[in-house]
This record gives structure tokens, C-alpha cells and sequence, in this order.
């Protein structure tokens, strides 16, 4: 266990030298990067320029779910992307058989693949939004708010990281579909950019029961910008949500366990 | 006891039938069939520890579904393999940790980094000793010349140096065994005799086991005592070179220099494959001492040399037997 997060670490500075060799490009791509993803939070200016609030919601309040999922989701892409080009490349290219053919975990291997650097873009364009939201809420930000803020980020984290997971296993069985993971990542982040709250109650349960976004991107930010859910959930509630998202983690990484064994008795 | 043993084995692929056109790929989605391809029939054999093994047979044939399961990442559908006591797929971890793989067409050295590094990376992940890997590196690298490009990124080397840092790549663990496909793909001939010999030394004076599968019969002719030879994944023959000139190339090409220009008679046309000059080249199969008495006798000869058809030659008379059907 602790050798496997070793060498998770290693291949990560690994990956981070072999980047380091086109630095240009890294510059460039960040600043893309954070321009591009930018473009959707001055969307929400301008859309509360024209409308004023949104139901209920204020400017600063809608800005603290959409800096924490762009974070979060910045932080997955960065860390996932042996997952994320899983299906894409690395089954196709026959460079999975390379990787059973180390005596380690697979998870391992695949999770050090990359750190694709350049999402630091969005990470510092959700981290300005976010700060800046936090700055101009009514109620104050104390430590404890700090600390179920933090838990609401790794939440995410892992839900997305989840997500990517489930993307890279379905590819153990058609390389057809993979368009569906795209709805539940980059969907996901433009649904869980505004509260759930304004949302129809379908829609909001299937993001709460069955892809559990809600549990990690909304719930637990309500005591973070400082009040009560207009849905009527507990405070307790809003607290433990975020487990939710390392529940799906686990179970997505049993998933790719089984996918393994799957692509061991078909090959390609 | 057999290092590698193989009993039975058996592989069938399922792939689904595809429909043609639009309405076609509808109804694939709603409704797949599945089609078995078999693409190993029944095939056994064992390999000591120490042998030198080429394993050969046209493309499809067969042979990397073999080395896939040798080396654990692939289930067969049937039938048993054992290497060095453990079922292969079933203890993967353990596996293969004690085996080495080098594909030709495909590095696993870190594209951006000098090759040291991905030397080092190797070491965390197969967990070699410090002593070990200092005591091979320093083999490795004196064997294989690697000393002037250890610093330089894999992207920069020649296909010569990448193949040479991927055999030491593969080696650094002290694997038992050490599967080698194409490993002379593409080199140019200086480089090509270098890796032969390389492997040569590494079977007899390191002990490793070697499976060499390669489409270059000169690589098994050099190297290789024995030879398995596989087509539509069944088992054609398994044996060693001599075995299999004796079985399939038999005859001999018979170059003859004439004194002056000579008149072929008849009975000798139908064995004549070129004349050029004063140069003739004869294919004989059967009772080649009495064809060779028989034209000093009847013309003025200068010089004469017989030899063996090319392994080519051999090999693909071997392929097209079966082909015919036996």
C-alpha cells in the first residue's frame, strides 16, 4: 500500500519532467486553458447583470458552487487522465498490455499515467471565482466552514475521479459509448456550476439517487455560504453528503477490477 | 521438469458480427451476434529452462495470442500452461515480476525521458534492490554499449539504441525468462548482428530461457537450436533447424561454372533454374551426388558449388503443406 502510493508519486514526477520539456507549450495551454473555461463565469455576470437574482439566489452565493466544481473538476482532469484516454488510446494501442505486464496494480499504473498540468487553467479560474464569491457572501467565512468547504472539494474530486473510472471500464466492453461519460463530466460540472435548488425535481433527484452530484457540489457548500437549503435537507445531512462521493469512487474502482478481469478472459 | 508447459491450449475470440449499412448498425445495436474465431487449436508443447526457442509462423498464425498467455494477460479458453510451477494468468502479480518482454514495434521506456531515468522508474516499480540494480546496470550497460546515450531522451535515440536500452529494460529484474518479439525489426545489419549476438551470450552465459518470435529466419537460424512453428494457430512442427531442412528442404540448389559456353541437354533442362554466361544454377531434390557425377562427367567444368535453399524458402514450403491441406 504504501509502496503503491509511492510509486503513484513517482510516475506523477515523472510525468511532470517529461512536461517540463516543452515548457512553451505548458504556458500556453494554461492560458488557454484558463480563458477558455473563464468565458463561463463571466456567462453568469452577465446573466445576473441583465436579471438581477436568480429565484432566491445571489450573485455571490451562485459563484461559491461554481468555483468549487470547477476546482474540483480541474484538480480530476489534471490527476485522471490515464483514465480519461483509457479507451481512446491506450486499449487501442495495445499500451494496456504493457501495463499488465508490470507486477503492480493497474489502478496505479493507469492513475500515474499523467498529470496533464495545463488544467491548472480552470484550477486558477474556479479559485479566483471562488474566493471572490466567498469574499462578498453576507455571512462570515470561519474555519469550520473552511473545513466542510475542503470536504465538499475532495467529495467532488472523487466523484469525477469516479466518473472517469466508470468511463475507462465501460471501454473493456465497447469502444462505442463513451460519449455517455462526457454527458456525466461535462455535463455534470454545467449542472453543478448553479445550485440544485432552481432545478425541476426530477432532474435534481436524478443527480442527487443516481449520479450522486448533488451529494458532493451542493449540499455541503449550504453551511458554507451560510444557509438553509430551500429543499429542506439537514444541516447533519449536508455535512455527511460528501461521503457519498468516496462511496462512488470505491465502487467505481470494484468496477475496474472486474473490467480487468473481463479484458483478461476476451483480449482485444 | 519442463520450465514452460503447455497442454491443450485452446483460444477462441468472440467478435460480434457486424451488419452492413444504416439500417444494419441499428439493429446492431439492439441485437449483436457473436462469432467464434479460433485462434489457437489444440497446441502443446514444453521448453526447458536454458533453451534458446524460435517461435515462427506467418501473420495471424497464432503467435502472439501464445505470448499473451505465456505471459499472463490473456485467458486461454481451454487447456493448461504452467511457467516455472505458476499458472500464468491466475498469479499475475507474481508472474510477471519474474519474466522480461521485449516487443520490437513498441518501447516501454518513457518517450520524453533520458533513459536512465526510465531505468530508475523501472526499479520502483519492479522493486529491484539497489545492489541488484547497480550490479546490472553495470552489466547491461557495458554488454549493450549504452554508456554514451544513457543520458539522452528515448525520443532521440535510433531505432538501434532504443532496442538495446529496451533489452536491458527488460532484463534488470533477473528475469527467468525472457520473451522477445521482433527484436531485430526494422535494424540495420551492423545492429542486427549486435542484438544476435547479445542475445546468444545472454542464453548461455546469464541462463536465461528465451522465446523468440520473429519473422527474420535469420535471427532463428543464428540463434535458435530449436524451432516451433505455428500456422491457423495449430502446431505444424517442433524441432530443430536440421529437422526442418530435412522435411521440407531437401533439395539443393547446384551453381556450376562452366569451361566456355555450354550446350544443356534435355534431360538436365528440367532441373535448370538460370543460366547466365557461363553460369548455371541447378535445383535438385533427390540423389543429388549421382546429378553432380553425371554433369562433371558431361561437360567441361571450372567450379561448382551446392547449397541449401534459403530458410525462406524452407519455411515457406513448410507454411504452404498445410495450406494445400495435409
Amino acid at each position: 500500500m504504501i509502496n503503491g502510493i509511492q510509486l503513484y508519486f513517482r510516475l506523477l514526477s515523472t510525468s511532470i519532467r517529461s512536461q517540463m520539456q516543452y515548457r512553451g507549450s505548458f504556458v500556453f495551454l494554461t492560458i488557454g486553458h484558463f480563458l477558455t473555461t473563464g468565458i463561463e463565469a463571466l456567462g453568469i455576470l452577465a446573466l445576473f447583470d441583465r436579471f438581477g437574482n436568480l429565484n432566491e439566489w445571489e450573485l455571490p452565493q451562485v459563484v461559491v458552487f461554481y468555483g468549487t466544481v470547477n476546482i474540483s473538476f480541474a484538480l480530476t482532469e489534471a490527476f485522471a487522465r490515464g483514465f480519461d484516454i483509457f479507451g481512446g488510446s491506450l486499449v487501442k494501442t495495445g499500451e494496456f498490455d504493457r501495463v499488465l505486464l508490470r507486477p503492480r496494480s493497474t489502478a496505479v499504473l493507469i492513475a500515474g499515467w499523467e498529470l496533464q498540468m495545463h488544467r491548472l487553467g480552470r484550477f486558477l479560474q474556479g479559485l479566483v471565482v471562488l474566493v471572490l464569491g466567498l469574499i462578498h457572501l453576507d455571512s462570515t467565512f470561519s474555519i469550520l466552514s473552511f473545513f466542510t468547504l475542503l470536504t465538499a472539494i475532495i467529495g467532488t474530486i472523487l466523484f469525477f475521479y469516479g466518473v472517469l473510472i466508470l468511463q475507462a471500464t465501460m471501454s473493456f466492453w465497447t469502444i462505442e459509448s463513451l460519449e455517455i461519460a462526457n454527458v456525466l463530466t461535462y455535463g455534470g460540472v454545467e449542472t453543478a456550476q448553479y445550485p440544485m435548488a432552481i432545478y425541476k425535481e426530477d432532474f435534481r433527484r436524478f443527480f442527487t439517487y443516481v449520479i450522486p452530484i448533488a451529494c458532493v457540489a451542493y449540499f455541503p457548500l449550504l453551511p458554507v455560504i451560510g444557509i438553509p437549503d430551500p429543499l429542506g435537507s439537514s444541516r447533519t445531512f449536508q455535512h455527511l453528503a460528501p461521503l457519498v462521493g468516496g462511496l462512488f469512487f470505491l465502487a467505481s474502482l470494484t468496477a475496474w477490477q472486474l473490467g480487468v478481469r473481463y479484458y483478461k478472459s476476451t483480449g482485444t | 521438469m519442463a520450465y514452460i508447459s503447455i497442454e491443450n491450449l485452446e483460444k477462441h475470440y468472440r467478435v460480434a458480427v457486424r451488419r452492413k449499412g444504416i439500417s444494419g448498425a441499428l439493429v446492431n445495436l439492439a441485437y449483436r451476434k457473436h462469432q467464434d474465431i479460433p485462434a489457437l487449436a489444440d497446441v502443446s508443447f514444453e521448453i526447458n529452462a536454458g533453451e534458446l526457442v524460435g517461435y515462427i509462423g506467418p501473420n495471424g498464425a497464432g503467435k502472439s495470442t501464445t505470448i499473451k498467455i505465456l505471459a499472463g494477460i490473456l485467458v486461454p479458453s481451454s487447456g493448461t500452461c504452467e511457467v516455472g510451477g505458476l499458472t500464468p494468468w491466475k498469479n499475475r502479480l507474481q508472474h510477471v515480476s519474474r519474466i522480461g518482454v521485449v516487443f520490437g514495434q513498441r518501447t516501454q521506456l518513457w518517450w520524453d525521458l533520458p533513459v536512465i531515468e526510465s531505468f530508475e522508474l523501472l526499479k520502483s516499480i519492479y522493486r529491484i534492490e539497489t545492489e541488484q540494480f547497480a550490479k546490472n546496470m553495470h552489466l547491461y550497460s557495458e554488454l549493450l554499449d549504452l554508456d554514451e546515450f544513457i543520458e539522452t531522451p528515448v525520443r532521440q535515440l535510433s531505432l538501434g539504441q532504443r532496442m538495446r536500452c529496451d533489452l536491458a529494460a527488460a532484463l534488470l529484474h533477473d528475469p527467468e525468462i525472457l520473451f522477445l518479439d521482433e527484436p531485430t525489426i526494422g535494424l540495420d545489419a551492423v545492429s542486427k548482428l549486435n542484438i544476435r549476438s547479445f542475445i546468444k551470450s545472454l542464453n548461455k552465459q546469464q541462463d536465461v530461457t528465451v522465446l523468440l518470435t520473429t519473422h527474420d529466419l535469420d535471427d532463428i537460424e543464428e540463434l535458435c537450436d530449436r524451432v516451433i512453428v505455428i500456422n491457423h494457430g495449430r502446431l505444424l512442427m517442433d524441432g530443430t533447424i536440421a529437422d526442418l531442412r530435412a522435411r521440407y528442404g531437401n533439395e539443393r540448389r547446384i551453381v556450376v561454372d562452366f569451361q566456355g559456353k555450354a550446350e544443356i541437354d534435355e534431360v538436365h533442362q528440367e532441373h535448370l533454374l538460370t543460366l547466365e554466361n557461363n553460369r548455371a544454377t541447378f535445383q535438385v531434390s533427390t540423389q543429388v551426388p549421382r546429378f553432380i557425377s553425371e554433369i562433371t562427367r558431361r561437360y567441361e567444368i571450372h567450379d561448382l558449388l551446392v547449397t541449401p535453399p534459403p530458410i525462406e524458402n524452407v519455411v515457406a514450403a513448410l507454411y504452404e503443406s498445410q495450406d494445400g491441406g495435409i
